[in-house]
């Protein structure tokens, strides 16, 4: 062991050091890539170092009206999915986190199961259903098969916020005379406000992103992802995909990032959403 | 004041505080509802398609219980898929194990809070919301074109990539045509969701666990293997779901890279959507729940649930 440089705290040895900061290079430096051979002249096979810049492609992507219609479905599954998640998992957390019940491990191990199975599962599972029952592919069978695995996300952030609330502030609340909803209202959502905010960024980004159950259950629709999947392998259309791809950064990083940092502030430990 | 008088809400509010039963199940109503009717429902329907089979003449499905499909399932063709896909699922998910433990351990011993923040931020920003935004990235770097190849023969290293890919198995005429290729682009894809775990794993064990052992004039290696990684151990296969489940299922990225052998997610996709075949489809998606159901049987026993 070295000796101590700092009170309490040691310093890395050179080589963990240089390990770190290369696998965080690793992680990031092809999404680089992708900005990059967003202005790249070159198009059908992204040359690197790029030949030459250009802007053109903004313009070529921005005029397909294509684009906006799969924007705006991708936005109201996201929207609506994000919005059924936070009611669903908000109440399992709470149904989940204090009392004791018959059957309460198997309730966290349903709730969890759904991301921890491969995407397919939930995919193929849906579509059986779907076909089965005769329901015709469509926003709604998105929307469904969407907030099937986003649940767990606002579930998640939800739970590890009740544990650190105190039992006592409601139990307070109520001797106090507030009514069921006004404790709610004003005692536990605002403990849980930035939990939930977190929760949802995140769910909203899943759903944004999300390609594998989409395949199975969208039908004849594009969300976004599928348009860049459908234009990838035509060569003539593919920088196309690459400002999409600079798009969906901007809609699931940002907000993601905003949301961490709104959370942290309260949340001090672990990262909201942490697998 | 009295419950008669007292307003709708106010009463609804103080039956529910004094029967926590009810209020337990209202909580857990719409929850429960959907996880059981939609999801588990799902896979019942999805259990049923695998027990019934394709008419090949007629082009329909057969709604009769038979284990038809699951004989063809059986043939080498498809069981060669499925014993290639949990290799690469196995393989990812060590070499993303090994990757991940530096950074990990970095970030639970060395990095002052602010630090562990911004790493925080830097791995949590691509798992959840990216996947295919880095698809694109990874065959964007690695084409012959790209800056992999680039790099490599500015370094004079070409050579080396070259005899590489003449490597029987995980070669290739390509990086982009080669199961390396295939590789290399699912451990980037996966390796966040080894490092929170591994790290969670790691933020356990105690200080002075590892200062008793150095004190006891252990070699730092033998820290590492007899201390360190014992107790990481949990987070490391709490990590190792996600990425060998994820890979299980991907049928994206088989159709970016590889020789175009087929994988489980692949064969899946064809079946249910080109072939017509969601029985087979249905088959091949319950060999893969299968294979993570037994993992997060296993999983349970080590405790890695509580490293999640």
């Amino acid at each position: 062991m070295r000796a101590s440089t700092r009170i309490g705290r040691e310093r890395a040895g050179l080589g963990l050091r240089l390990a770190a900061a290369g696998v965080v290079v690793f992680l990031y430096f092809p999404v680089a890539i992708i900005v990059l051979n967003a202005f790249n002249v070159e198009s059908s096979y992204f040359t690197f170092p790029p030949p030459a810049f250009t802007t053109d492609w903004f313009g070529i992507t921005f005029r397909d009206p294509a684009l906006w219609a799969a924007l705006r479905l991708s936005i109201t599954v996201a929207t609506v999915v994000t919005a059924l998640a936070l009611v669903i998992g908000t109440s399992l957390a709470a149904a989940v986190y204090r009392t004791a019940f018959f059957g309460r491990e198997a309730v966290s191990f349903l709730v969890v199961l759904p991301i921890a199975l491969p995407g397919i599962v939930t995919g193929i599972a849906l579509r059986s259903t779907f076909v089965l029952a005769d329901i015709p592919f469509g926003v709604v069978t998105l929307i469904v098969a969407h907030a099937t695995f986003c649940i767990v996300i606002v579930y998640n952030n939800a739970v590890a916020r009740f544990r650190r609330m105190s039992p006592n502030l409601i139990e307070a609340s109520a001797d106090l005379g507030a009514s069921g909803w006004q404790t709610v209202r004003h005692i536990v959502l605002p403990q849980l406000a930035t939990a939930l905010l977190a929760g949802a960024v995140l769910a909203f980004a899943l759903s944004f992103d999300e390609i594998i159950v989409t395949t199975f259950t969208a039908g004849q629709q594009q969300t976004i992802p599928i348009y860049i999947l459908n234009r990838l392998f035509r060569p003539r259309q593919r920088p196309v995909t690459n400002v999409v791809a600079i798009l969906v950064i901007l809609v699931t990083f940002v907000p993601i990032l905003v949301a961490q940092i709104l959370s942290r502030r309260t949340d001090a430990e672990r990262p909201a959403g942490a697998p | 004041m009295t419950a008669r008088n007292a307003s709708f809400p106010r009463r609804v509010s103080v039956y529910l505080y004094r029967h926590p039963a009810q209020r337990l199940l209202l909580l857990l109503a719409p929850g429960l509802l959907w996880l059981l009717v939609v999801y588990i429902g799902s896979l019942g329907s999805m259990l049923a398609y695998s027990f019934w089979r394709l008419e090949e003449f007629t082009g329909l499905i057969e709604r009769t219980f038979t284990f038809d499909t699951y004989e063809q399932l059986w043939q080498p063709a498809n069981r060669d898929i499925i014993l290639r896909t949990a290799g690469m699922a196995a393989a990812v998910s060590i070499t993303c194990a090994v990757l991940a433990f530096p950074l990990a351990y970095y970030i639970a011993r060395y990095a002052t809070p602010r630090m562990k923040t911004v790493l925080y931020l830097v791995i949590i920003m691509p798992l959840w919301s990216s996947y295919l935004v880095r698809a694109l990235a990874t065959r964007q770097a690695l084409t012959q074109e790209g800056v992999l190849y680039w790099t490599l023969e500015r370094l004079g290293l070409d050579g080396v990539l070259r005899a590489f890919l003449q490597l029987p198995v995980v070669g290739g005429p390509s990086v982009i045509k080669s199961y390396v290729g295939l590789f290399v682009a699912f451990v980037y894809l996966w390796l966040p969701f080894m490092v929170l775990p591994v790290e969670a794993g790691l933020e356990r064990v105690p200080r002075s666990f590892t200062e008793a052992s150095s004190d006891l004039g252990a070699h730092p290696w033998t820290t590492f293997r007899t201390v360190i990684l014992p107790l990481a151990m949990p987070g490391v296969i709490a990590g190792s779901i996600f990425t060998f489940s994820l890979t299980l299922g991907d049928f994206i990225m088989p159709q970016f890279f590889g020789s175009g052998a087929f994988f489980l997610g692949q064969q899946v996709y064809v079946q249910q959507g080109v072939v017509g075949n969601l029985p087979l489809a249905a088959a091949f998606t319950f060999v893969a729940m299968a294979i993570m159901v037994t993992y997060l049987l296993l999983a349970r026993r080590t405790g890695a649930f509580e490293a999640l």
